[in-house]
């Protein structure tokens, strides 16, 4: 075996781009989570995302439209989760899965003529001289707009959760609902919009592995990203910052796992291929075996029904 | 205006032709979608919910299929809706039915070439045994880490796969083979075979089994003290402790029968239909099953026939396929808005709608 051969560097900055599905998916579902809703349809609504924003960049040649697309397809999906949860109170959990089924099968029938065309290539920003630095150019200023864009995002969710009156509104809500109603909040529409959000970012999650990480359509291409991303959700105990922490985890064993088969260590590569899903299950029970506290950390109606009383 | 409200009870009228309601509408949305894909409706509906039954040429072949199909998906959600009942939400029956059927194929092979009369009974419980060990991972996190079994049991879906890969290319792999990727055949090992009890039906002793578990599921909810300790279970953690209920063996008696039904399943399946481990082994019955199991109101026999409708839409997703070059995920789609349907119209059972004027006041 040869290590030297894993350059630091560009495992560091390949690693970044590798987590940004799984990243973006997962702080769109920690905002849903924090307004009180379990929202398990992530996989259908980031493979919508993938296969809209992969037909509208292929059709319009435009990256813009392209990451809209994906903003908008799994924005409309979470809201029929979100109408079917909110105004027509069905179960979370199987609406969730509902919702996952769906997505997988529309998916792969608008997608069908589209599978193996190449997309056109997604622009970078031009940093200029920034990006021929030895080491920071590399390891900072080589990423497309939409790496920039989700660690702004992620800037942006922690914000509005922890500094911002809205953001005080929306953890009430997913606090106690009950409460948050006598207080005279909308609970339901506040929820609807969190339930968007997340799936607008879990869209574009799935957008980006189509048109920028494959990219390519291939039918089921998500393969499980979606549900990565809702034990992140846990095992970042409900922080966006620990969400990048997570992501990256997830992305560097991905890499890893490629990397080592690439360097030539003998292990069967099945078993590599099953190291993220163990190393996720390995995270839920140290995050939750550890703190006697997870329970207070999870949001206080997660999954609950909201009955309004008049 | 119009008012919506809660019934103290589910009306008994709605919760039972809401079912119906929702396939229906599904065939319609179906059609509408088929339509907008430029894709005939008529005849893609027609094709997979008609044809298998009633196409003269057709339904002579399809029509034991659909029971035969039916099979796992009738003993996973039996499984499935247990834990359902009790709020423990189970839905890594997919790796469930891999992992029994490894077991169960595996020790099987381990007998191969020898002729016994035991190897068969042994296999079918080794396939119990794997579907429950699978299980017991999520169980057990669950009681003593308090993980959520959802993530868990998903997770380990992925595990099992791969797992299947390694096994049916490394371990278990056909040594007479000739680099065929896939373990040895099991129809052409007599004492492990799971052959056709009917001539030229396909139907195997898997389907008899999954028709005995239907009754047995209904005895178990009726008439045992488990059946009442589940419901209650799934109405509050809390009272079912006042009942006598301690919640960690629920959790594994729930965990337990979901995973030894899909492993009994998976094995039923290897040693029949399917014949021998490969890469493509399983084909999502074990997500279908949660379908299943909503869909027949987490009654045995609402089981039975939504188990038969949804194998009626693979045959017929299979033929539409063939004949109208529809992709195979087109029925998933079909299956996911049938669920949405029918949890929308769950509000009919639970609210009554009135017209009112409102007070002033």
């Amino acid at each position: 075996m040869d290590f030297a051969a894993i350059n630091p560097l560009i495992f560091f900055s390949t690693m970044v781009a590798a987590s940004i599905p799984v990243l973006l998916a997962a702080l769109g579902e920690l905002v849903v989570e924090k307004s009180g809703v379990l929202n398990l349809g992530v996989e259908g609504m980031m493979i919508i995302g993938a296969v809209c924003g992969f037909i509208t960049i292929y059709n319009t040649g435009s990256p813009l439209f392209g990451v809209l697309a994906s903003i908008v397809a799994g924005g409309l999906l979470a809201l029929i989760f979100g109408i079917l949860t909110q105004v027509l109170h069905s179960n979370q959990v199987a609406t969730g899965l509902a919702l996952t089924l769906f997505g997988l099968g529309l998916s792969a029938l608008i997608g069908q003529p589209f599978a193996g065309i190449k997309p056109p290539t997604f622009p970078k920003p031009d940093f200029g001289f920034l990006s021929d630095l030895p080491v920071l150019g590399q390891l900072l200023f080589k990423y497309d707009y939409l790496v920039y864009l989700a660690f702004i995002l992620v800037v942006g969710v922690s914000y509005f959760l922890n500094r911002t009156r809205a953001g005080l509104i929306l953890r009430s809500i997913g606090e106690n609902h009950d409460a948050a109603h006598a207080l005279g909040y909308n609970v339901v529409r506040v929820r609807l919009a969190a339930i968007m959000f997340g799936g607008g970012c879990a869209g574009l999650g799935g957008g980006y592995l189509a048109m920028i990480r494959v990219p390519q359509w291939t039918e089921g291409m998500t393969a499980g990203v979606g549900w990565i991303a809702l034990a992140l959700v846990v095992f970042a105990s409900w922080r966006p910052y620990r969400v990048i922490l997570g992501a990256f985890l997830f992305g560097g064993v991905t890499l890893l796992q490629l990397n080592l088969q690439a360097v030539g260590i003998k292990i069967n590569p099945a078993y590599l291929s099953m190291a993220p899903y163990i190393i996720t299950i390995v995270a839920l029970v140290v995050i939750s075996g550890s703190s006697n506290r997870l329970s207070t950390l999870a949001p206080g109606s997660l999954g609950r029904l909201f009955y309004k009383t008049m | 205006m119009l008012v919506f409200e809660r019934r103290r009870e589910p009306s008994k009228f709605w919760t039972a032709i809401t079912p119906v309601l929702a396939v229906l509408v599904t065939l319609i949305a179906g059609g509408i979608l088929f339509a907008i894909l430029g894709k005939n409706p008529v005849e893609a509906i027609k094709t997979i919910f008609w044809a298998p039954i009633f196409d003269p040429n057709l339904s002579a072949y399809a029509r034991p299929q659909i029971l035969v199909k039916a099979a796992p998906l009738v003993l996973i959600a039996i499984g499935l809706s247990i834990g359902f009942k009790a709020n423990i939400w189970n839905i890594g029956a997919e790796g469930q039915y891999i992992m029994g059927a490894i077991l169960g194929g595996g020790v099987a092979l381990a007998f191969y070439p020898l002729e016994a009369w035991w190897i068969f009974p042994l296999m079918i419980v080794s396939g119990i045994v794997g579907g429950i060990a699978w299980a017991m991972i999520p169980a057990l996190l669950k009681i003593k880490f308090k993980t959520n079994e959802i993530l868990v049991s998903l997770m380990l879906v992925y595990v099992s796969e791969h797992f299947l890969a390694s096994v049916s290319l490394g371990l278990l792999r056909n040594p007479d083979g000739v680099g065929f990727p896939g373990s040895r055949n099991l129809q052409h090992y007599v004492s492990a075979s799971n052959g056709e009890l009917f001539a030229g039906t396909g139907i195997h002793l898997g389907v008899i089994v999954a028709f005995v578990s239907i009754f047995a599921l209904y005895g178990l909810i009726r008439f045992h003290r488990l059946g009442f300790q589940v419901r209650v279970t799934g109405q509050s953690v809390r009272i079912s402790r006042f009942a006598g209920v301690n919640p960690n063996l629920m959790i594994i008696f729930c965990l337990a029968a979901g995973g030894g039904l899909a492993g009994l399943a998976g094995i039923f399946e290897l040693s029949g239909p399917a014949g021998l481990l490969s890469i493509d082994f399983n084909v999502g019955y074990g997500f279908t099953a949660i379908i299943v199991a909503f869909l027949g109101r987490l009654n045995p026999f609402g089981i039975a026939l939504a188990a038969l409708l949804m194998s009626l839409t693979y045959i017929g997703g299979d033929l539409a396929q063939f004949m109208l070059n529809l992709p195979a995920a087109a029925i998933q789609a079909l299956q996911g808005m049938l669920l949405f349907f029918l949890l929308s119209m769950d509000f009919l059972s639970q609210y009554r709608i009135s017209i009112k004027h409102w007070a002033r006041g």
